[in-house]
C-alpha cells in the first residue's frame, strides 16, 4: 500500500500549516455557538420549575463535563495511535490535550460546586458524578506529571501514551465503582438529555453549548498542537522558515 | 543472499552445524513456565537476602492503624465503625510503599534489560515479579489485617472476611502497582508521581475491598463485592502484565 | 550451510535533538567480527542497543540472516547475547546463583556446565562469594562465563575488556575467537580495540 500520502500529512511542517489554517475554521463557529447557547440559555430558557435560575449553571458545568471525558478518550485516541504507528505527531496531539483536558475537568468541578451550594446547600456533596470527575483530574495530573517528569522526550511521549491507554481501559471501572459505592443521587444531567425530560427551550440552548464546546476545544487544540510542534522541531531548518515568513 | 544448499528444512542442524555446543543451547531452551519459575525464585530469593525491606511496608500498616484511634477516640465503638477505610487505607498505602523497588534494582542492575531481550515473553516474566510482589507484600498485608481489624474492636467471627477481602484485593493492587512502578522508571524521584498515577486507578479495589470488609464487620454476606474484587484481579491478571511489559520497554529505550 | 548473517542497513537514530546515528551500514558473516570504535558520544551503545531492538531506529534496517529482525524480535533475542557497560548481577546473589537464574531463564542448564564455564573463568575459588563482594574484574568474568552458557551465534559486546587485567582481556580474546571459530557473530563496541590476537576483525568507525 502507498502511505506517502499519510506521511506527507503527518509531517510537522505540513500539521503546523494546516493546524494554522483549519484554526479560524473552528474557533469562530465555536464563538458563536458559545454565544448562541448563552443567549438561549441564560434569557430565553425559562426558570426551572424546582431550582428557578439556579439550574442555569447547568450550561457551563454540562458542557464542561462532557468535554473533560472527550478529551481524555481522545488524548488517548492520539497516544494508542502514536504507541502503535510511532507517529510523533499523534504524541503532541495527545501532549496537547492534556491541559485543555484538565481545565475542562477544573471547570467542571467548580462549576458543579457552585451549583451545589443552591442545589444541596454545600459546595461539595460527595455526589458520584463529582467525584468521578475529581479523580478524572487526577488522571490528567498524572499523565501530566508522568509526562514532565521522563527527561528523554521520546520516552516521555510513550511513557505518558501507554499511561493514558491504561487510564482510557478504567475510566468505566472507576466510574462504575463510585456509581455502585454511592448510587442514591441524581443521574447525570447527560444522561438525562436522551430522555426528553426537559422542555426544548432548555435542551436547544445546552446542545448548542455541547457543539460550541466542541468546536472550542478543536480550536484550542489545533493552537496549542502548533506550539507542541514548534518546540518539538525547535531544530528543523523549516522552521526558520516558518520564524522568517 | 546464497541459501540454496537446501539445510534450511532443518532448522536446528541449521542454526550452527559445527557446534554442539550451540546446538545443545537451541533443544533446550527453556519453556515459559520454567522461566516464570526461575523469575519468580529469584525475586524469593532476594527478598529473603534483605528481610528488613519486607518488614517495611507491615511497620507502615501498623502505623496507619495506630495513627487513628490517637487521631480519632479510643472507643472501640467509634473505631469498629472505621475499621473497613483504616484497614484499606493501610493496605493501600503499604503495598504503594513497596512498589518503587518493584523493578528499581533490576532496572539499575541490568535485569530488566536481560529480561527484554531473553527471547522469552516479557509479559510472562512481568507476571512473574508481580507475583513474587503479591507474595511478599500483598498476602503478608493480608495476614496482618485481621490483627489490625482486632486492635480496632471487630469482633473475631469478621476476621477470616477480612483477610480474605484483602488477599484478593491486594491481587488486584499489586497488579496495577506494576504499571505505575515500571512506568516511572528511570525517573529519579519517582514515589510521589508513583502515588498519583497509581492510586486513581485503586479506587474501584477500595470501594470494593472497603465494602466487603463493612459488610463482613456486620456480619452480612460480603460475597457480591468480594467477586468484584476478583473480577478486578482477573481483568489485571490479564491485562496488567501486558501493559507493564509495554511499559519497561519503554523504559529501556 | 545457511550462513549467519547481520546486516544493518542506512541505519539513523536521533535521541531528542541529537542525531546519534547517522545511516550506518555494515554486513557480518559467520566467523566475522566487527568492532566499533568512536569517542566518547559517538553512539557505539546506541548503536549495540538498536542492534538487539531495545532502541527503535527511527529510520533504516536492521536484518538477521536476511530477515528483518521486527518481524519476529523474540526468535532474534533468543539467538543473540548482549552484555552492557555493567554485568547484569544481582549484588545480593552469589556469582553461581546470579548466572543460575540469569540462563536459567533463558535455557536448562546443567550444573556440570555451570562448573565448567565458572572454571573457564577462573572463578572456581569465588563463585559462592555475593556478587556486592566482588570486584569489578571479577563480576566482568561472571558476565562472561554467562556469555558463554548462553550459547548464541550472536554476541553484542558493550566494552567487554573494562575493568579486566591482561589475564582477563586475554580471556576475552580467547572466547571471542571460539565464538568466531564455531560460526559465531561478534559486534564489539571498544574504545581501547580488541585485543590483536581476534581474527576477521573489520573496523567501523562512528564519528562524534
Amino acid at each position: 500500500m502507498n502511505w506517502t500520502w499519510f506521511h506527507r500529512l503527518a509531517s510537522p511542517p505540513h500539521v503546523y500549516a494546516l493546524a494554522a489554517r483549519l484554526t479560524r475554521w473552528f474557533a469562530w463557529p465555536a464563538a458563536l455557538c458559545i454565544a448562541a447557547g448563552l443567549w438561549g440559555g441564560l434569557v430565553l430558557a425559562p426558570p426551572d420549575y424546582l431550582q428557578g435560575d439556579g439550574f442555569r449553571i447547568l450550561y457551563v458545568h454540562a458542557p464542561s463535563a462532557w468535554m473533560s471525558l472527550m478529551v481524555y478518550v481522545t488524548m488517548a485516541g492520539a497516544a494508542a495511535i502514536g504507541l502503535i504507528w510511532r507517529m510523533k505527531v499523534a504524541h503532541a496531539v495527545a501532549a496537547s490535550c492534556a491541559p485543555i483536558g484538565a481545565s475542562f475537568t477544573v471547570a467542571a468541578l467548580v462549576t458543579g460546586a457552585l451549583w451545589g451550594q443552591p442545589m444541596w446547600g454545600t459546595y461539595w456533596e460527595w455526589d458520584p458524578r463529582l467525584t468521578s470527575e475529581l479523580v478524572l483530574l487526577f488522571l490528567y495530573l498524572g499523565y501530566m506529571g508522568l509526562r514532565a517528569g521522563i527527561e528523554d522526550p521520546q520516552r516521555a511521549d510513550r511513557a505518558s501514551a501507554m499511561l493514558a491507554v491504561v487510564g482510557v481501559v478504567n475510566v468505566p471501572i472507576i466510574h462504575y465503582s463510585v456509581t455502585w459505592w454511592n448510587s442514591l443521587h441524581q443521574a447525570p444531567s447527560v444522561m438525562r438529555l436522551a430522555k426528553p425530560a426537559m422542555p426544548l427551550g432548555m435542551l436547544v440552548p445546552l446542545l448548542l453549548m455541547l457543539l460550541g464546546f466542541t468546536l472550542f476545544f478543536i480550536a484550542l487544540l489545533l493552537t496549542r498542537l502548533r506550539g507542541e510542534v514548534l518546540a518539538r522541531e525547535r531544530t528543523a531548518s523549516w522552521i526558520r522558515e516558518v520564524v522568517r515568513a | 543472499m546464497n541459501r540454496s544448499d537446501g539445510n534450511i528444512a532443518q532448522p536446528l542442524a541449521a542454526l550452527a552445524p559445527a557446534d554442539p555446543e550451540m546446538r545443545t543451547a537451541a533443544c533446550h531452551r527453556a519453556s515459559a513456565l520454567e522461566a516464570i519459575r526461575l523469575a519468580l525464585l529469584r525475586d524469593l530469593q532476594l527478598a529473603l537476602r534483605k528481610r528488613g525491606q519486607l518488614v517495611q511496608p507491615l511497620a507502615f500498616f501498623a502505623m496507619v492503624t495506630l495513627l487513628f484511634p490517637l487521631a480519632i477516640s479510643p472507643e472501640l465503638a467509634r473505631l469498629r465503625e472505621l475499621a473497613p477505610g483504616v484497614v484499606w487505607v493501610g493496605a493501600l498505602l503499604g503495598s504503594l510503599l513497596a512498589l518503587e523497588f518493584l523493578f528499581r534494582d533490576d532496572a539499575h542492575d541490568g535485569t530488566l534489560e536481560q529480561y527484554a531481550l531473553s527471547g522469552q515473553s516479557l509479559t510472562a516474566l512481568m507476571t512473574a515479579k508481580t507475583i513474587a510482589h503479591w507474595l511478599l507484600t500483598g498476602l503478608p498485608l493480608a495476614l496482618m489485617a485481621p490483627l489490625a481489624a482486632v486492635s480496632l474492636g471487630v469482633r473475631t467471627g469478621a476476621l477470616p472476611g477480612i483477610l480474605l477481602a484483602v488477599a484478593v484485593g491486594s491481587v488486584a493492587l499489586s497488579l496495577i502497582g506494576s504499571i505505575g512502578a515500571a512506568l516511572t522508571l528511570g525517573i529519579k524521584r519517582s514515589g510521589a508521581l508513583l502515588s498519583l498515577l497509581t492510586l486513581p486507578l485503586s479506587l474501584p479495589v477500595l470501594i470494593f475491598g472497603a465494602r466487603a470488609t463493612q459488610l463482613a464487620i456486620h456480619g452480612a454476606s460480603f460475597v457480591a463485592p468480594l467477586e468484584l474484587l476478583g473480577a478486578l484481579a482477573v481483568l489485571g491478571g490479564t491485562l496488567a502484565p501486558l501493559a507493564a511489559a509495554a511499559a519497561v520497554r519503554i523504559s529501556l529505550e | 550451510m545457511p550462513e549467519h548473517t547481520i546486516e544493518v542497513d542506512n541505519l539513523h537514530l536521533w535521541r531528542g535533538d541529537r542525531h546519534v546515528l547517522r545511516g550506518v551500514s555494515f554486513t557480518v558473516v559467520r566467523g566475522g567480527c566487527l568492532e566499533v570504535c568512536g569517542a566518547n558520544g559517538a553512539g557505539k551503545t546506541t548503536l549495540l542497543r538498536a542492534l538487539c531492538g531495545l532502541v527503535y531506529p527511527e529510520q533504516g534496517r536492521i536484518l538477521w540472516n536476511g530477515e528483518d529482525v521486527r518481524h519476529d524480535l523474540p526468535a532474534f533475542h533468543a539467538a543473540l547475547a548482549y552484555l552492557g557497560h555493567e554485568p547484569p548481577l544481582k549484588a545480593d546473589l552469589t556469582a553461581r546463583e546470579n548466572l543460575h537464574y540469569w540462563i536459567g531463564v533463558r535455557r536448562h542448564l546443567e550444573r556440570s556446565e555451570l562448573d565448567a564455564a565458572l572454571a573457564r573463568v577462573g572463578a572456581r575459588s569465588w563463585c559462592e562469594q555475593l556478587a556486592r563482594t566482588l570486584s569489578a574484574g571479577q563480576r566482568r568474568r561472571v558476565a562472561l562465563a554467562g556469555l558463554t552458557l548462553l550459547a548464541v551465534p550472536l554476541w553484542l559486546l558493550d566494552e567487554p575488556t573494562t575493568n579486566l587485567d591482561g589475564e582477563g582481556r586475554a580471556l576475552v580474546a580467547e572466547l571471542v575467537r571460539e565464538q568466531l571459530a564455531r560460526g559465531g557473530i561478534v559486534v564489539a563496541a571498544v574504545h581501547q580495540g580488541l585485543p590483536s590476537s581476534v581474527p576477521n576483525v573489520t573496523r567501523l568507525d562512528l564519528a562524534a
